[in-house]
């Protein structure tokens, strides 16, 4: 069998094996939606606090740079001594992976919001809560979802792993040549890639409906792609230095 | 001010040798400040920078704490109060206005009253009412911070700060960051509100000749805090407590004198029979922009007009200068 067959066998296998694939899918984002939800009540709440007082720049930089060479395989390895293998490794695993983006990109959001608008809403009587939630989040929200979506496809893209940890998902299709040749192997990969896919544009469609309207025009386009990354970058490093 | 039913809504506001220090800096940013602002005055804290002048604003509504000494509103120390409650009863207002983006212009002058728990409808009136009263209308009120430009913007932010009527409003460099022209304009609508609204007012400033036309009363605070006078803008243009006042306010400051008053408030020569050559103001014209025509014209004298184009009487190069010497031996 040539590679380019193997390539055009995977549409054949992928109706013939729908059902497989639905139901390892269903495993997949339960999977990579536990990880993703447990790393967003870690990190936000926190990238949110850390965000407000302007501290904590150091810390977060360095998770943020931790988490990013600290690979999943590793992590699974180490936690098999801990926890095992299933499914408890691999959430702990990937909510590693998911927590930098999202910690990174709530931080700057919130410390770099508009400081004359905090200063503003201060000086008027808000408490400090108020200042966080209604004026500190709205208009960190399009870099706060620029994390969320940089993590939902980290983690999408990365839980095909869990097979080699006992754990379910679209991987136990990918890891098991043997059972679903190359074919099998490559349709579930396609399968994954269209899943990252369609989590990013799902973010970005709940981004534009959470986003307040005056801030859509100008951020969804302009700001949390392209500039998104230096942006981060910069901030990083301004809040790292001493 | 004199009108009765706004007199409860302006305060008095003493500094008690209010001082701040940071940690670490020898030197304190506020020294032992100690002034009465009477309750309807628009009090302009203007100096050199470093002169703390937006410090010891900051410290009446607590966005910087006191270290020493107090501040009191009509009695009150800012120290006694809850701080939220403190601010709520406070106007603020920056130079970068400090708008929310992410609301709409009726949300943000309505910012606190919604804090202080008002009614929806008595809130919609309130904002309707004030986007009236500082030169928009309730139109404006569904547009967005980023659809206006920087005059429209801090009319906005103005209304914000009045909108749940405090006694004292906080400026601090409102008109810096706008066009010379609008700034002179807003100015303008600012002190004809003041008169009509009757707040107290810190305002500040480092612009002297801003201090001269928006205060009833100028403290000039030097390096460290140090206030270095602080009286009515007529008595430290013609009594510079020191050389330091003089410098700050400058070698023209006759001049400055010169444009607090108008033709019309000083007493004109008699009108001369037959035709008047030289050159023509209105009574509403500073004796500063009259000197100015006088001398372009080569003239000794100016024509006066009054409010119908009809010859008052006639300003007097001789009167311009008797006026600024008798002040200054006064």
């Amino acid at each position: 069998m040539t590679i380019a067959s193997a390539f055009l066998d995977s549409f054949p296998f992928m109706s013939q094996h729908i059902g497989l694939l639905l139901h390892q899918t269903v495993n997949h984002l339960e999977l990579s939606g536990a990880a993703i939800g447990i790393a967003c009540v870690i990190a936000m709440p926190l990238g949110l606090l850390l965000g407000h007082w302007h501290r904590g720049g150091f810390l977060v930089i360095n998770l943020a740079n931790v988490g990013r060479a600290l690979p999943t395989l590793a992590v699974i390895a180490l936690l098999l001594v801990v926890v095992g293998i299933g499914f408890t490794n691999i959430v702990i695993a990937l909510v590693v992976l998911a927590i930098p983006p999202i910690l990174t990109h709530t931080y700057v959001g919130i410390d770099r919001a508009d400081r004359d608008a905090v200063e503003a809403a201060r000086g008027m009587g808000m408490r400090e809560l108020a200042i966080l939630l209604r004026v500190e989040l709205p208009l960190a929200l399009p870099l706060v979802f620029a994390g969320l979506r940089t993590s939902a496809v980290f983690v999408i893209s990365t839980a095909p792993l869990a097979a080699l940890a006992g754990g379910e998902g679209l991987g136990v299709i990918i890891v098991n040549e043997p059972s679903y040749r190359l074919s099998g192997i490559i349709a579930a990969t396609y399968w994954v890639a269209a899943l990252a896919v369609l989590a990013e544009l799902g973010a970005a469609l709940l981004q534009r409906t959470l986003t307040p309207a005056p801030l859509r025009r100008q951020h969804t386009r302009e700001q949390t792609r392209p500039d998104d990354a230096s942006d981060v970058a910069l901030a990083v490093m301004r809040g790292a230095a001493p | 001010m004199t009108n009765p039913h706004i007199s409860h809504s302006a305060a008095e506001i003493v500094f008690d040798r209010a001082t701040k220090r940071y940690p670490g800096r020898p030197q304190a940013a506020v020294s032992e400040l100690s002034l009465t602002i009477p309750a309807g005055e628009i009090c302009v804290l203007v100096g050199p920078s470093g002169g703390g002048k937006t410090t010891a604003m900051k410290m009446v509504n607590r966005l910087i704490s006191i270290s020493e000494g107090d501040i009191t509103i009509d009695g009150t120390s800012v120290r006694s109060l809850d701080l939220t409650e403190l601010r709520r009863g406070i106007g603020y207002v920056i130079q970068q206005v400090g708008l929310f983006p992410h609301m709409s212009v009726g949300a943000n002058v309505a910012t606190v009253p919604k804090l202080l728990g008002w009614k929806k409808s008595r809130i919609r009136d309130r904002v309707v009412e004030l986007l009236e009263l500082v030169g928009l209308t309730a139109d404006d009120a569904d547009r967005y911070p980023t659809q206006l430009s920087g005059g429209q913007r801090q009319r906005v932010g103005l209304a914000r700060a009045l909108a749940a009527d405090p006694p004292l409003m906080l400026m601090d460099e409102p008109f810096g960051a706008i066009d010379p022209i609008t700034r002179s304009r807003l100015q303008d609508e600012f002190l004809r509100l003041h008169r009509e609204v009757g707040k107290t007012v810190i305002f500040v400033t480092h612009d002297i000749d801003e201090a001269i036309k928006m205060g009833s009363r100028i403290a000039i605070l030097a390096e460290g805090g140090v206030l270095a006078q602080y009286d009515t803008p007529e008595q430290i243009l013609a009594h510079p407590a020191s050389d330091f006042v003089e410098r700050f306010v400058g070698a023209d400051r006759g001049l400055k004198r010169l444009a607090l008053r108008r033709a019309g408030d000083v007493e004109l020569a008699a009108v001369p029979a037959g035709s008047f050559a030289g050159p023509r103001c209105t009574t509403t014209t500073t004796l500063r922009d009259a000197l100015s025509l006088m001398l372009t014209d080569g003239a000794r004298e100016a024509l006066v007009l009054d409010e119908f184009e009809l010859p008052l009487g006639v300003l007097t190069l001789d009167c311009v200068s008797g006026l600024l010497r008798a002040e200054v031996a006064a």
